[in-house]
């Protein structure tokens, strides 16, 4: 298939970037999008032009490190699909791709397509620990938990972190991402011993980073590649606003002031 | 400065409280199309301008108006400046309609109740020249001859009508939003919650859209 690309270039954070538009011809159906963008940067390199910047690693949609902007929205048309999971074959011949990196303004652009997502690093980071006993490895099942939680907890689990629910969020907002993180910990009896301290903790650091505000259009559950649900944010709210009202604050002799 | 989270809970009870009033303020004007006179309005109006516990609340409706107002704002251009440069291509397709255009059918909303409040309630309180209706022959204000007047201009009917349309979009996003915001999201009862906030925004509208309508063709 032949197509037409409308690529965003842009050599670092500083400078201002620009579209260029590229012709691939003879691309094959059964190539991956990123596999697309290889033949480009094939071609590019043999030209002696610089190759098109975009971030990518296991491409088998389980690393959440690629994510291209196709055509308005995160990781293209195809749902429930990272990009490097995307095929051509979703594409007509004689398309024209509209290709752009997220953004927002917490994740400023590195170079082309490529972002900075290390806030989402820091809102884990801020996260803190769980608590567990050390030394052999437990006994599995040894703290029984309903069939539901552990299916829910390891839905919320498969976030992986690729930015596309903040991409694609008319606000920029981190909700799902963050929501998913607290949730799988949240619904986990492992994970209570902290819960109160890590959602306002995560929350907090969200808020710091310059993320929007959620405003529950739920796009972002739409646009998941993992389907992470907007469940999860009702969640957050709820142990959030938990904590706030019922969480104990330590005393000054506690906290050792 | 509050957390995102709490902005959206303050958000979302004054909301909810601004939804209550318009069910009271809708049930106690539909008295005016249903009953046969105009003095079951009157006497609702009288009560409502007089009763000091009704004074109190309006005091507290005010507030709750400003609140959700205010946050609406910040929380709008909070929204703005966290994506300082917006895509070529962007394809909304994937949000619930709605829920795009809250800022923009509020100030809507805002306009109209501006409006509103010139015409019926700063009238009524404080400019005078209200038209006087005998009850039982005690003399109360005629708000209701004042409403009557008013949509009898098939204009103001018709400004009417499409404000309180788009008050409508607000309110098919906002109760189950409220809700979510809560943390109110529940797979037995979220399902039902989202009819429901539908139905509601279907009921509110229908009803307030009713009464310029009536009095326009029929009264
Ligand atoms: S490259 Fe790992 S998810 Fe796409």
């Amino acid at each position: 298939m032949n197509l037409t690309l409308k690529i965003w270039r842009q050599k670092n954070a500083g400078t201002k970037g620009k579209f260029e538009k590229y012709k691939l011809t003879d691309i094959s159906t059964e190539s991956s999008f990123l596999e697309m963008l290889d033949v480009l940067n094939e071609k590019l390199i043999n030209e002696n032009q610089e190759p098109i910047a975009f971030d990518h690693d296991c491409r088998e949609g389980i690393c959440g490190t690629c994510g291209l902007y196709i055509n308005g929205r995160p990781h293209g048309p195809e749902k429930g699909t990272t990009t490097c999971q995307l095929h051509m074959r979703k594409f007509k011949d004689g398309d024209v791709i509209t290709i752009e990196p997220w953004r927002a303004k917490a994740f400023p652009i590195v170079r082309d397509l490529i972002v900075d997502r290390s806030a989402f690093d820091l809102i884990l980071q801020a996260g803190g620990y769980t608590s567990v006993n050390t030394g052999n490895a437990p006994d599995a099942n040894s703290i029984p938990i309903p069939k539901l939680d552990s299916d829910r907890a390891f839905e919320s689990a498969a976030c992986i972190g690729c930015g596309a629910c903040v991409a694609t969020c008319k606000n920029a907002s981190a909700m799902l991402f963050v929501s998913a993180k607290v949730s799988h910990l949240a619904l986990l009896p492992q994970g209570r011993i902290e819960a109160a301290e890590r959602v306002q903790k995560m929350v907090a650091k969200m808020d710091e980073l310059g993320f929007g505000n959620c405003t529950n259009t739920y796009a972002c559950e739409m646009e998941c590649p993992k389907n992470i649900s907007v469940s999860n944010i009702a969640r957050m709210n709820r142990e959030f606003i938990k904590a706030k009202i019922f969480a104990e604050v330590p005393t000054a002799v506690e906290t050792g002031d | 400065m509050y957390s995102s989270i709490t902005k959206k809970v303050i958000m979302s009870l004054m909301g909810l409280f601004l939804i209550t009033f318009l069910l009271v303020h809708l049930s106690l004007n539909l008295t005016l199309i249903i009953s046969s006179s105009k003095d079951t309005f009157n006497l609702a109006a009288h009560f409502m301008g007089t009763n000091p516990v009704v004074k109190v609340l309006e005091v507290v409706l005010f507030g709750g108006f400003i609140i959700h107002i205010f946050w609406g704002i910040v929380l709008f251009f909070q929204n703005w400046a966290a994506r300082p440069h917006s895509y070529a291509v962007w394809n909304h397709s994937q949000e619930t309609f709605f829920s795009k255009y809250m800022i923009h059918t509020g100030a809507l909303i805002l306009a109209f109740l501006a409006i509103h409040l010139l015409d019926f309630w700063y009238k009524s309180r404080f400019s005078g020249g209200m038209p006087i209706t005998q009850i039982d022959g005690i003399k109360y204000d005629d708000m209701g001859q004042l409403v009557l007047d008013k949509f009898k201009s098939p204009a103001y009917c018709s400004l009417y009508v499409i404000f309180l349309i788009f008050m409508g979009f607000h309110l098919d996003h906002a109760f189950q939003s409220a809700l979510q915001s809560l943390g109110i999201n529940h797979s037995k009862y979220t399902p039902f919650f989202k009819k429901f906030s539908r139905f509601l925004a279907v009921v509110i509208t229908i009803g307030y859209i009713s009464i310029p309508i009536v009095i326009y063709f029929i009264l």
